[in-house]
């Protein structure tokens, strides 16, 4: 990888064409296809996945170790790893088990005004 | 690291200095992966909770989004194209590249700031609900990143000029590319997690 072979930089070139291509293959999976949600969302983030593996090793000349030994790599993994770990950690941890619109609640809400109600009749 | 291998391959590995400056900056951007990482984490968790406000789905628009990710992802290309063009020796090819790249940042910064005041103007701004606050803070984060490329490029611009390409200046436009390249990376995060799966939810 010591020298990009001739004038045209055709390596980048392919690497534009097929970020391109996977862009357009998420959008057309989140918005033209029929598949489930959870489908959508488990490809459309594979295909980020890709892309950004193809910004690191065709644009970012991540295989590059003259000098800077296996660093870029070694950063870019391990940092990937803390990435998963704290999203899915957080949502792991925050969001699961839990209902966000608080239509299980509508009860309890009933109960306090009536327990005020009662408050007020008393007195 | 052995002398001999100091005098071969590209310009910018030349000097030991510039070497430990590279390695240094893959561990900033090692860094920086985390700090979006809390983000990306923060707003995946408030996901949903627009309290008042319009819902994500209402008002992210696909049109523009596309249109500000191809702006990225081609001034992502030219950028590279323009380290192309320095490996070669040409530094009139290295600076017309970057210039075209910091063109494209800027479009796509004028992008970014339309659509939030467009959003803002629809009753989701940073206050509006903790979703909203989220998305501000993660896509804004972003776009200072991007604001702070566009001005770095400019200096160096200014450096080119003044010093032409020398193992030092070599260096820093390399530094900066792997800067615009990760840019690039983070957005195509934001516009997977964030617009579309906004837009799909």
């Amino acid at each position: 990888m010591a020298k990009e072979s001739g004038k045209y930089p055709i390596k980048h070139l392919i690497g534009f064409l097929l970020s391109i291509v996977l862009t357009l293959l998420s959008v057309w999976a989140a918005l033209g296809s029929d598949l489930p949600v959870i489908w959508i969302i488990a490809a459309i983030m594979l295909l980020a996945v890709i892309q950004a593996g193809i910004q690191l090793f065709m644009f970012m000349h991540m295989v590059e170790t003259k000098g800077v030994g296996h660093a870029p790599w070694n950063m870019m993994f391990h940092s990937f790893v803390v990435a998963t770990i704290i999203v899915s950690g957080s949502l792991f941890t925050m969001s699961f088990g839990f209902t966000h619109d608080h239509d299980g609640e509508g009860n309890h809400q009933h109960e306090e005004q009536q327990e005020m109600q009662k408050d007020h009749s008393g007195h | 690291m052995s002398e001999n291998q100091l005098n071969a391959g590209p310009l910018e590995y030349r000097t030991h200095e510039g070497q430990m400056n590279i390695t240094g900056f893959w561990i900033f951007l090692a860094a920086e992966i985390a700090l979006f990482a809390t983000l990306f984490a923060t707003y995946a968790v408030l996901f949903g909770r627009t309290a008042d406000a319009p819902s994500p789905g209402e008002l992210f628009q696909p049109g523009i989004v596309l249109v500000m990710t191809f702006l990225l992802l081609t001034s992502s290309f030219t950028c590279g194209v323009a380290i192309h063009n320095m490996r070669e020796g040409t530094v009139k090819g290295l600076i017309t590249w970057l210039i075209i790249t910091i063109v494209l940042g800027l479009a796509f910064l004028g992008f970014e700031i339309y659509e939030f005041v467009h959003y803002s103007h629809e009753g989701a701004t940073m206050q509006s609900s903790s979703y909203w606050s989220a998305f501000y803070v993660l896509a804004g984060t972003h776009g200072v990143h991007v604001t702070l490329g566009i001005g770095w490029v400019i200096l160096l611009l200014i450096q080119l000029k003044q010093r032409g390409l020398t193992a030092v200046t070599s260096n820093k436009v390399f530094i900066v590319s792997l800067y615009w390249h990760f840019l690039d990376v983070i957005w195509i995060f934001i516009f997977t997690s964030v617009y579309l799966i906004g837009m799909v939810v």
